[in-house]
């Protein structure tokens, strides 16, 4: 247990290096908007994940991959504090936002919600009209807007769905297919002006063209906003990911509970062609049992 | 059990049709429930229509149903049955004005607030409620709610009797019935709207009553629908602790009877059958049918009107 952290900590100072070298491409080393340091969750007694450390910058879209069960997913949910809604979870170490601990003991997990959206696996709008999902989240933040229609048409458009909606607002959003529910609700999410938009693989309940859109989406959202992605599907994170996460579950010595760790962070042209840990090119290249 | 041959021969086909006894029994027997149901129910229709419309043939409709005085055993017989329906409606309307609002609110905590543990324990403590037989609430209304807490200790200018007192406690009686299927149909609204909407910002509060509410409604205005049923229908706490005469009400805490206090007493009696008075009692037990039944008509309509499916 102790030499795969040490491991996980050293490849992701090798990925750091790499990432100054490629750098030119990528906006210049900031403080990353959420960054996680020596993080480990727990379900009750059940260590879901640990000592995980990196950081997501502004404005790039990091993809967390993995095999299931590596912890991904957790790590995701534990950014906007949805892990808060599961009775048992807690979380260890630091996550920041902007500096400041989101689990810090003054800090309002609906507060931190807002700034930090979440898209979910399965598309689940609510069931009400195309335009009052839109409208649901500024209504509830009492967001001050000068136009609640301008502000739907703007969500929907910067999702890009609102070519395709825009003589249907009133109708039910359980009308639409698949794709265009997620993207619906991908839209909900940017209605309340969220800094980050946090996604739980989104894709894996559509088909490969609704993937694609999604995945055009994202690259035009990466403009106003930082994305953090999980995904099972390592083609989507080549594609669309500026830095790539690799995580892991590894069985503990003593309880043989498997617990997710952090294998390997960097930019994802590091991760994918030329990993630095046997572990993530084993699963990179499908070698993975 | 050696490896099958690699042949494309197949061992034997055989796809006659061949003969299920127990499947078709329990089909036929199925049935059988289903129809009996229906038949049941027709004939308590047709038991209550044959004898209401020789009433009809005595009393015309309109003196029947807008007529302001009853008394249907008096020498100068009166068949007007706007007496009792006020007091039906004004013990069901209280009962639903305490039943709603704490019903719903009982069901939103146990659905949306409590532990998993505090709800484990509060819904069967709520389902007890249900189990007390109504006589035992018919007698704590006349004898806590109506002589000791409104008379006794509150001063109000009140009998013996009164509506307020039978519906409040017909209230408390119809709380699990709300709470409990109103509980079920909330819990039933699937997990992922609750994090849909948590993760855009929003409290327990706003989640529990701008998206899980308007979810389940269809289920909560059914289980409403039934408590407003059984304020209508219910019999012994009207007919101990509401009053045994039938006259206009005009507040909450006048006495009156009750369609269904109406019919208790009645049928008690020695009513002859097919006499004018026995008839009676069908005319007003087809007339609490109907009301049930248009009830049940306007909730169905506002379910299809108000329903948000998920």
């Amino acid at each position: 247990m102790n030499a795969s952290t040490d491991n996980a900590r050293a490849s992701q100072t090798v990925g750091s290096t790499n990432t100054i070298v490629h750098g030119s491409a990528l906006p210049s080393l900031e403080v990353p908007v959420i960054d996680c340091d020596s993080v480990s969750i727990f379900y009750d007694d059940f260590r879901a994940v640990h000592d995980v450390n990196f950081g997501c910058k502004r404005n790039e879209i990091t993809a967390l991959i993995g095999p299931s069960g590596c912890g991904k997913s957790t790590v995701l949910r534990s950014f906007n504090r949805m892990n808060d809604l599961i009775e048992g979870a807690r979380v260890e170490g630091s996550i920041t936002y902007h500096g400041e601990d989101i689990y810090g003991p003054d800090v309002d997990a609906i507060e931190v919600r807002r700034r930090i959206g979440m898209v979910f696996q399965k598309p689940n709008p609510f069931p009400k009209s195309i335009y009052d999902n839109i409208a649901y989240g500024p209504r509830v933040n009492g967001m001050k807007v000068e136009s609640m229609d301008d502000l739907v048409e703007e969500a929907l458009t910067k999702a890009a769905l609102w070519d395709e909606v825009k003589d249907k607002l009133k109708q039910s959003a359980f009308g639409l297919s698949g794709g265009q529910q997620q993207r619906l609700c991908i839209a909900r999410t940017i209605a309340v002006q969220p800094e980050v938009i946090l996604m739980d693989e989104p894709c894996s309940a559509l088909d490969p063209i609704a993937t694609l859109r999604i995945e055009d989406l994202m690259q035009e959202l990466r403009k106003d906003y930082t994305i953090v992605i999980v995904t099972h599907n390592m083609q989507q994170a080549a594609r669309v990911a500026d830095r790539t996460a690799f995580f892991t579950a590894e069985a503990s010595d003593t309880t043989g509970d498997r617990t997710g760790v952090l294998v390997e962070f960097g930019d994802t042209a590091t991760i994918f062609e030329s990993p630095h840990d046997k572990r993530t090119e084993d699963y990179i290249s499908g070698r993975f049992g | 059990m050696t490896s099958a041959p690699a042949t494309t021969e197949v061992a034997h086909l055989d796809l006659t049709r061949k003969p299920r006894p127990w499947d078709t029994a329990a089909r036929a027997i199925f049935r059988v429930a289903a129809a009996l149901t229906i038949a049941i129910t027709l004939g308590i229709l047709v038991a209550l229509i044959v004898p209401s419309i020789e009433f009809f043939s005595e009393v015309p409709i309109n003196e029947f149903l807008f007529g302001t005085r009853w008394a249907p055993r008096f020498a100068d017989a009166s068949f007007g049955v706007v007496p009792l329906v006020t007091a039906t409606a004004w013990t069901t309307v209280i009962a639903l004005f305490f039943a709603i609002p704490l019903g719903l609110g009982a069901a939103i905590f146990m659905s949306e607030f409590a532990h998993k543990r505090t709800r484990k324990i509060l819904k069967p403590v709520l389902e007890v409620l249900a189990g007390i037989p109504t006589v035992v609430y018919g007698y704590f209304a006349v004898q806590f709610i109506q002589a000791t807490v409104f008379r006794d200790w509150l001063n109000l200018d009140t009998g013996s009797f009164s509506v307020l007192s039978a519906g409040f406690v017909m209230g408390i009686m119809i709380i699990p019935t709300i709470a409990s299927i109103s509980e079920d149909a909330m819990s039933a609204v699937p997990n992922s709207l609750r994090q849909g909407s948590a993760a855009l910002g929003a409290n327990r509060r706003q989640t529990s009553l701008k998206v899980v509410f308007p979810a389940a409604l269809s289920g909560i205005i059914a289980a409403i629908v039934l408590g407003i049923s059984r304020a209508v229908g219910e019999t012994m706490i009207v007919a101990l602790a509401a009053g045994q005469q039938a006259r206009i009400v005009g507040g909450p805490l006048e006495a009156g009877q009750t369609m269904t206090g109406f019919i208790a007493n009645a049928a008690l009696g020695d009513s002859r059958v097919g006499s004018l008075e026995y008839n009676t009692l069908f005319a007003v037990g087809l007339l609490l049918f109907l009301i049930t039944l248009l009830i049940n008509m306007i909730s169905i309509w506002i379910v299809r009107r108000f329903r948000e499916a998920y």
